[in-house]
């Protein structure tokens, strides 16, 4: 068992993301991150369980809600907030910003801001894998309102077609921005899956040790060319839809029902699971590799404007300047 | 006098034609809390059966809107962002475009595409970034671009009318814009009627969009030495080539801004049928964004990708200058 796959490393996953967020949705407060940022606090257990059954050299596609995936995949912390920040040592350069940090060296092929399209993405990586030979896999995460998208479903059935190895990974926060399941989604999650035979498993997504046990199998299932399978892993989103919500209060649910949705919080489920002492020691570690993050991000240089379309091309074909 | 901002005459406008006419009927994500405004208030007033929050199934409510349309409907759907437009192209550009004519005239696709927010949004990167209203007027979909309150109002309550489908593209530099109205006077605007802002003698300025507020700002800082006439094409396809070949017959002058990438850009139909058609005696310019540019999300670099006021300004002193 690796350490992130602890008691206490779930723990220290949960709690470097809570932390992450906490800051990063202060320097939007402050105008330090710009454009905004989709928060994931009360959806740590998702990230921190399925990248615990994973292995450094499998990958993983995820959402505009991804801050959490990309650390929990081993993304360097700091250079992610310098990312937010629009920074050049940031993990993209400064050039992706929240809704597309990549990381390809810890094996994060990068969030995604269309809903739904980096589901084909992974499936079409882990096939790759596996005809390179090797036994690595893909996971990819999406939300329930991705289930609606006609690209996720063609996905499903290319994978269960292929027996492509990728783990599939609904994360269930009742809302799509301001909708619920119930109003966009006939039928369910798993029934879906079902549709193509693919086995599917409904999982209790604020409890981390319970999405690594799952995980585990269905990553050991796709490993061993068992194919894919899909975890509808059920949490809840504790913050906004996205930042801009904290000035423009949109309601869409009620303060009880956001008390009683917050009610199962996975750093405190994930936090009496191990000894007080330990918890206060990562509850310091983090605090401080997050002041320290937040440091190197301010630190950077913001981006050359001269260099606005390095990288537009792989191969360095310089386009054409917009003005003459 | 009221004033009206961008945000509320689109809501106005899709108010009032819901109340006009019982076949009009709004879908899109969101729209019942109104994520962006344009539909605040329409569920309240109009119920389910009319304002369809939709799940995020974007080509297929887009069709469905079609289908809609070909059977009495005179749908309106709101999209989210502008990307959103490349993953319903098919059902916009090689389904609803093309109904009336393989149908030899049978059909009608009276369906609007409202794009609240167009073009960057401040760092939101290269997915929330684009503008692609050329790619629109390119395969002949009938494309508007309103600069101002009443423009968004008059175009967006013409889109509504007409017949065919039309894009309506709000561009997010724009949505800030308030002005003094009297809201009785406010008209439906015809597609393919340009709009002059200020009449001038030495060079036409083409401005799409938010651009036109940037091509008044350096209109304003030139007028002394240079006397620009700021044209407001308002309508991308059909576009008032009459209007401009008249502008061009005062000015003979002409720079474009548009917040297209440079390569096949509405800025670049403009300027060849300017070539081949208008009177010209100097080259015709024009700013742009670059070649296939992608937004980068740091705020210098997402700036860097649009046209500026000093680009805009630079090349109207250019244009002087020759000829
Ligand atoms: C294809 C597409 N449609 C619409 C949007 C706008 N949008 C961004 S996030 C979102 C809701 C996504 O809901 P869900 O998949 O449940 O993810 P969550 O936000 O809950 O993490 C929408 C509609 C988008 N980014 N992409
Ligand atoms: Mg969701």
């Amino acid at each position: 068992m690796t350490a992130a796959a602890e008691p206490s490393g779930l723990y220290r996953t949960v709690a470097l993301i809570r932390g992450f967020e906490q800051r990063a949705v202060e320097l939007v407060r402050d105008g330090v991150i710009r454009g905004g940022i989709h928060p994931c606090t009360g959806q740590e257990a998702v990230a921190a369980g399925t990248c615990a059954a994973l292995r450094p050299d499998d990958v993983i596609t995820s959402t505009h809600r991804g801050h959490g995936h990309v650390l929990a995949k081993g993304a360097d912390p700091a250079r992610m907030m310098a990312e937010l920040a629009g920074r050049s040592t940031g993990l993209n350069q400064g050039r992706g910003g929240s809704m597309h940090a990549a990381d390809f060296a810890a094996g994060v092929l990068g969030a995604d801001a269309i809903v739904g399209a980096a589901v084909p993405i992974a499936a079409g990586a882990a096939w790759a894998m596996r005809q390179a030979g090797a036994d690595r896999v893909a996971l990819a995460y999406f939300g329930d309102g991705a289930v609606s998208q006609g690209v996720v479903l063609e996905s499903f059935n290319l994978a269960a077609l292929w027996r492509v190895p990728v783990v599939l990974v609904c994360e269930n926060n009742g809302f799509a921005t301001s909708m619920r399941p119930a109003d966009t989604m006939a039928g369910t999650v798993v029934g879906r899956a079902a549709a193509f035979g693919i086995p599917a498993a409904v999982v209790d997504g604020m409890d981390p040790q319970a999405v690594l046990d799952a995980t585990t199998g269905a990553v050991e299932r796709a490993r061993s060319g068992g194919g894919p399978t899909l975890l509808e892993c059920v949490t809840y989103r504790f913050d906004a839809h996205h930042t801009w919500e904290h000035t423009a209060r949109p309601r869409y649910r009620t303060d009880e029902e956001v008390a009683a949705g917050t009610a199962r919080d996975p750093l405190e489920i994930q936090g009496a699971r191990i000894p007080a002492a330990t918890r206060a020691t990562i509850d310091a570690e983090t605090a401080e590799l997050l002041d320290e993050a937040v440091r190197f991000a301010l630190a950077g240089p913001h981006p050359d404007p001269a260099t606005a379309l390095d990288h537009l091309y792989a191969t360095g074909l310089r386009p054409r300047a917009g003005a003459l | 006098m009221p004033r009206l901002s961008y945000l509320k005459a689109l809501n106005r406008a899709i108010g009032d034609e819901m109340e006009r006419d019982p076949a009009v009927c709004v879908l899109g994500e969101d729209i019942g809390v109104a994520v962006t405004y344009a539909t605040a208030g329409l569920l309240r007033r109009f119920g389910r059966d009319r304002v369809l929050d939709t799940p995020i199934s974007e080509q297929a409510f887009t069709s469905f809107a079609t289908g809609a349309a070909m059977a009495g409907m005179r749908p309106l759907i709101e999209f989210q962002i502008p990307a959103l437009l490349f993953l319903a192209f098919e059902q916009i550009a090689n389904q609803a475009h093309k109904f009336s004519l393989m149908t030899g005239g049978q059909t009608r696709v009276p369906v609007t595409y409202l794009l609240p927010g167009s073009g960057s949004r401040d760092s939101w990167a290269g997915q929330h970034s684009d503008h692609p209203y050329s790619l629109f007027a390119h395969v002949g979909v009938k494309t508007v671009v309103p600069a101002t309150a009443t423009d968004a109002y008059g175009l967006l309550v013409t889109a509504i009318r007409d017949d065919d489908p039309v894009v309506v593209f709000a561009p997010s530099g724009a949505l800030g814009v308030r002005e003094d109205v009297d809201l009785a006077g406010l008209a439906p605007v015809p597609l393919g009627s340009a709009r002059i802002h200020r009449a001038g003698t030495d060079v036409t300025v083409v401005a799409v969009g938010h651009l036109v507020h940037d091509a008044l700002a350096v209109a304003d800082e030139l007028a002394g030495t240079v006397s620009v006439e700021v044209f407001d094409p308002r309508s991308l396809h059909p576009f008032d080539w009459a209007g401009l070949a008249a502008s061009l017959e005062r000015t003979g002058r002409l720079v474009v801004v548009d917040d297209s990438n440079r390569s096949c850009g509405i800025g670049a139909e403009i300027v060849a049928t300017a070539a081949e058609e208008m009177r010209l005696v100097a080259p015709p310019r024009r700013v742009t964004r670059p070649d296939g540019a992608v937004l980068p999300f740091a705020r210098e670099l997402d700036l860097a990708c649009q046209p500026t006021r000093s680009q805009l300004r630079a090349a109207v002193e250019k244009s002087v200058g020759a000829g």
